[in-house]
């Protein structure tokens, strides 16, 4: 089989890859697809580390699967303050929402 | 090359290609489409990995649902349709950023580096026979998240937080906001006859 | 599993489970229905109180089996950290059940008053969910068996009493004493879990039994050395506890925040006064004393390092309040310095190592203060409804405008004691418990409550005079002196508020109407030949309610006392101390029991009637009038009388010196924060920059003319750029974050090598 470090430094990549994204990206919308791909790497990497190093113990299954939730949760929360700002702003361009500064 | 390893190679190239492409398109929708490719390569990652129900949780709840979701948030803010410089301009930052980031990371985590003494992670994750995954593992999964000694806890409090997260979304993006229902709820305290208990003690 | 829920093991459990099931009912279901809350509200406290009443029962029941060593009790395991497990629990011992005599109870007729107290107020619901709230923190701070939960309902009532003191929110005053009480409290509270923390790092545990019933574990806090306060970790340990209690019970220097307290409604400073928040601090250092008193034979002269703080404390407290007591028109306000003064007293006891009289006063104190606490309360009330009459019958009177925010030497017109005069006719029932109350509060010789266990005390500090320690001198003295104030001041102001003629309109209208009691204010009348007025139903009925309590506090503000009398004490000793027998198993070491000696007795009743009398030849014998001026204030002079007044100004030194500072630093802080330090330093740098430069280019214009022009300028652009950090755009704080992140990982792993 495939090493485990193989997965890992694929994981690393898709994470670098939304990190990119995240830093990057003007639209609050994109930035939030680059989440999920961070999100999907460190999935990755909880599962090949299950499958590697203790398949034999479902709580490795059992994490990625309360990833999942979290992940969800936290996609449906987003987009509805992405809307939310959008109505108020009528943009969706994370540098243009910076009120949060003197 | 074993034939897990070609199902490897296709696998990552195509999550990272199309993660790739998530990052860079300047169409947000296209964004949106190579999203979902890019987790249909995540899900045949984890059916290499032996997890075929996490592989179709993927399927189910990230390509399924997540990435509708984006796409119908997409078309509510139409705005973002029409692209207009997709990057900020702190971009080339950002990438200098991210490759230092991955290569961090990969300094820990192959063995390369450490046969180079740049870390000495002498764990090196190079194991590449493990144990074989127990036949019954969907349903010692099942049991064990209503297992009141293992993951029952957990399990009620990420439903719970799938309700908040719902009843909040729905709260927020709740189109006007109604009238109060009972307008005495206001901080003034109405005259009357029992205004004395409110006076100075 | 069978669980028989009237066991020793969970019944106590309960005790502190309805108060706190009642405040989440009314915040989450009630809180439209005023009536149902309050009814919830009541319901919650009367079931924790005859439970809690089961449970004294088999306390007492089981006292004979020697309950020190097997107590009460059950915990279950909460977290384990490492090697340890911290447990939680509950524990009931004589001195918890002795707390659940009077918590309770307290509480209950705290909540039957409020139902009366509080008729109309539009946070009604809410009221009732906070004092809920506050009950169920007092009774977890009660039932504890370990420091931490002990801690947890401290700081929980911590938060009550905010929200309490300042429930009229929209009376700035209010809003700034809440303020005010929670930030003093909390310097205290800070020190107090550094303490806990030390503790738990020295003995590894926090469960009471542990470590004060433990002689190992008492010996090994002794050997651990630090560096300051006493050189071993219990004195450490001691210290910081006992700065809690300072904060907690409002001792000097931290007693800032009590008397402003009285801007929250009267059944709140009854609450913090009598059955939780002050009592809280005491009972924890009661709780703890074996750690205070560790390593020090206080029988034989040697003070711990704690006891000494506890004393100096205690008794500079008691006669610094007593005396601005003296000095205050505010009725509420001279409560309110009492209860400090009283609260001094019980800590100066347990300084000289009198716990079981500090226990005693501490129940005491509780009953006849809840009582005068409420009875003030009722003469608030009809004053205020005095004034709306006053208006009505064309008297108008001219009251000072209220000040904005909290200033020191305002005084309501309402609770202004100058202002009343003759309210016996008017609320005879509260006159006379009110009575009963003070008398109680001077220690009127043995009939009262409060005269055996501030007796007790005072023996205690007598009997150490004898054995010839300074600090049991100290403490005598200064004991004695407050007394006497003590009762001096509680005839002052009985004698002004109801004695004599009224003074003003509003005192001549007052309680007529909105708050009487219908039969007894018609008889009264008919014998003093007052007219008759009209009461509607809903008046009387909210009368009834807060005048019952006050009968039942009476009863106890005079018969609490007698369980606590000397065996050798004639008549009254044939009770035979059961107090004492009944609570001494509490702790590792059984308290002496001291010889009767009747020098401090004789002591205690000279300064009591003395007290008493001079407030009586001063106040009583001829009622003030209207335009005489206060013989106190005569005699005293109007530079003290100004500054008892204002406090001795310590409020506001600390205004000046503390709050004003911090307030500025505050503000400058968010200006600060974001906008001088990053902004302003890279100006500052720039401009410096630039200034250097504008010198350089001056003073080598021939020399070197441009790299002095260039530096500068490469400086000033860099600052101008980088000032740009501060952009409020998220993406570009995640790349600072991105950016340390790599720097820190980067260090940690060639650190790794």
């Amino acid at each position: 089989m495939v090493p485990l470090w193989m997965f890992l430094v694929v994981s690393a990549a898709l994470f670098s890859t939304g990190l990119y994204g995240v830093l990057a990206r003007r639209n609050a919308i994109a930035i939030l697809m680059s989440i999920e791909l961070m999100l999907n790497a460190a999935l990755i990497n909880i599962v090949a580390f299950w499958r590697y190093q203790a398949p034999e113990n479902v709580g490795g299954q059992v994490f990625a699967a309360f990833v999942f939730v979290v992940a969800a949760a936290e996609t449906a929360v987003g987009l509805a303050l992405i809307i939310l700002i959008y109505r108020r702003h009528q943009s969706v361009i994370a540098e243009d929402i910076n009120v949060l500064k003197w | 090359m074993t034939w897990e390893a070609l199902g490897f190679l296709i696998f990552s190239v195509i999550t990272l290609g199309s993660g790739a492409l998530v990052v860079t398109t300047r169409n947000l929708f296209h964004a949106a489409l190579y999203l979902m490719v890019s987790l249909f390569g995540v899900a045949g990652l984890f059916v290499l990995l032996t997890a075929p129900f996490l592989a179709g949780v993927e399927i189910m709840v990230y390509v399924g649902a997540i990435a509708i979701l984006i796409i119908f948030a997409i078309m509510l803010t139409p705005q973002v349709m029409q692209v207009v410089r997709p990057r900020s301009n702190q971009w080339i930052a950002a990438l200098v950023a991210a490759v230092l980031f991955f290569l961090v990371l990969v300094s820990v985590l192959t063995p390369v580096a450490s046969e180079l003494g740049v870390d000495n992670w002498s764990a090196g994750f190079t194991q590449d026979e493990p144990a074989d995954v127990p036949a019954d593992t969907l349903t010692t999964l099942g049991e064990s998240l209503v297992d009141k000694d293992l993951y029952v806890l957990p399990f009620e409090v990420a439903s719970v937080l799938l309700m908040a997260a719902l009843i909040g979304a729905a709260l927020m993006v709740r189109p006007d906001e109604p009238k109060p229902r009972r307008p005495e709820a206001g901080p003034v305290i109405e005259p009357g006859p029992e205004q004395a208990t409110t006076g100075g003690d | 599993m069978d669980i028989n829920w009237f066991s020793a093991d969970y019944l106590p459990w309960l005790i502190l489970f309805f108060p706190l099931l009642s405040f989440l009912i009314i915040v989450l279901f009630t809180t439209h229905n005023k009536t149902l809350s309050a009814g919830v509200a009541v319901t919650g406290i009367v079931l924790s109180w005859v439970l809690s009443m089961i449970e004294f029962v088999k306390v007492v029941w089981a006292s004979d089996v020697e309950l020190g060593h097997e107590v009460f009790g059950s915990s279950f395991k909460w977290l384990d950290v490492g090697v340890t497990t911290v447990r939680m629990g509950v524990l009931v011992d004589p001195l918890t059940a002795y707390m659940l005599l009077m918590v309770p109870l307290a509480c209950v007729l705290i909540f039957i008053y409020s139902m009366g107290y509080m008729r109309g107020d539009p946070y009604y619901s809410r009221f009732f969910a906070y004092l809920s709230l506050f009950a169920g923190a007092m009774l977890t701070l009660v039932l504890a068996d370990n420091l931490l939960l002990l801690f947890i309902g401290w700081e929980v009532m911590g938060f009550c009493s905010y929200s309490l003191i300042g429930f009229w929110f929209q009376k700035k005053s209010a809003y700034q004493a809440g303020v005010k009480a929670f930030m003093t409290t909390r310097v205290a509270d800070v020190l107090m879990l550094v303490g806990i923390g030390y503790l738990f790092a020295v003995a590894g545990t926090l469960n009471f039994r542990d470590i004060l019933y433990n002689e190992e574990a008492l010996h090994h806090l002794l050997e651990v050395s630090t560096p300051i306060i006493g050189g071993n970790a219990a004195a450490l340990v001691g210290v910081l506890l006992v700065i809690g209690t300072i904060g907690k019970s409002a001792q000097f220097p931290l007693h800032v925040w009590l008397p402003d307290a009285m801007e929250g409604p009267t059944p709140v400073s009854a609450m913090i006064h009598a059955a939780t928040m002050v009592s809280a601090g005491v009972y924890m250092v009661i709780r703890m004393f074996p750690l205070l008193s560790a390593g020090a034979d206080f029988h034989n002269g040697d003070f711990s390092t704690p006891m000494a703080l506890m004393a100096l404390v205690g008794g500079a407290t008691a006669l610094g309040a007593s005396i601005l007591a003296v000095g205050q028109n505010d009725i509420k306000r001279i409560l309110a310095y009492s209860t400090i003064s009283q609260l001094g007293f019980m800590v100066a006891a347990l300084g000289i190592g009198a716990w079981v009289a500090a226990a005693f006063h501490l129940i005491n104190h509780a009953f006849f203060k809840a009582l005068l606490f409420m009875a003030s309360g009722i003469v608030i009330h009809a004053m205020e409804h005095g004034e709306h009459h006053a208006h009505e019958h064309g008297d108008h009177e001219h009251l000072p405008e209220p000040p904005d925010g909290l200033q020191a030497d305002y005084v309501a017109p309402a609770n202004d004691i100058r202002r009343m005069g003759g309210l016996i006719d008017r609320i005879p029932v509260t006159a006379i418990t009110m009575a009963i109350g003070g008398l109680s509060l001077a220690g009127f010789p043995f009939l009262t409550a409060g005269f055996w266990s501030k007796d007790e005390i005072i023996a205690d500090a007598w009997h150490g005079t004898t054995e010839g320690f300074p600090l049991a001198l100290f403490v005598l003295i200064m004991l004695v002196l407050a007394a006497f104030l003590t009762a001096f001041y509680t005839a002052r102001m009985w004698f002004m508020a109801f004695w004599g003629a009224p003074r003003t309109a509003s005192a001549r209208f007052a309680g007529i109407g909105s708050f009487r009691n219908r039969w007894v204010h018609s008889r009264w009348a008919a014998a003093r030949r007052l007219e008759e007025e009209a009461v509607s139903p809903q008046d009387h009925r909210s009368f009834m309610l807060m005048e019952l309590p006050l009968i039942v506090l009476a009863f106890f503000a005079i018969f609490a006392g007698f369980i606590g009398v000397h065996p050798d004490f004639p008549l009254l000793g044939l009770l035979d101390n059961p107090l004492h027998h009944f609570i001494a198993p509490t702790l590792l070491e059984e308290p002496h029991t001291l010889p009767l000696d009747g020098l401090p007795v004789l002591l205690s009743i000279l300064i009591a009637l003395g007290g008493l009398t001079l407030g009586w030849w001063l106040y009583g014998q001829r009622p003030l009038k209207a335009e005489d001026a206060d013989p106190t204030e005569k005699a005293l002079g109007p530079g003290i009388w100004t500054a008892l007044q204002n406090r001795f100004y310590i409020d506001a030194l600390y205004r000046q010196y503390m709050v004003q500072p911090a307030e500025k630093f505050a503000a400058v802080m968010v200006q600060a924060v974001d906008k001088e330090t990053i902004d302003g330093i890279l100006d500052t740098i720039g401009e410096m920059a630039t200034g250097t430069g504008e010198l350089f280019k001056r003073f080598n214009t021939v020399v070197i003319d441009g790299v002095g022009d260039g530096i500068p300028r490469a400086i000033a652009r860099g600052a101008r750029e980088f000032r740009e950090i501060q952009s409020g755009r998220i993406q570009q704080y995640l790349l600072y974050v991105v950016i340390a992140l790599l720097v820190i990982s980067t260090l940690l792993l060639y650190q790794a090598r």
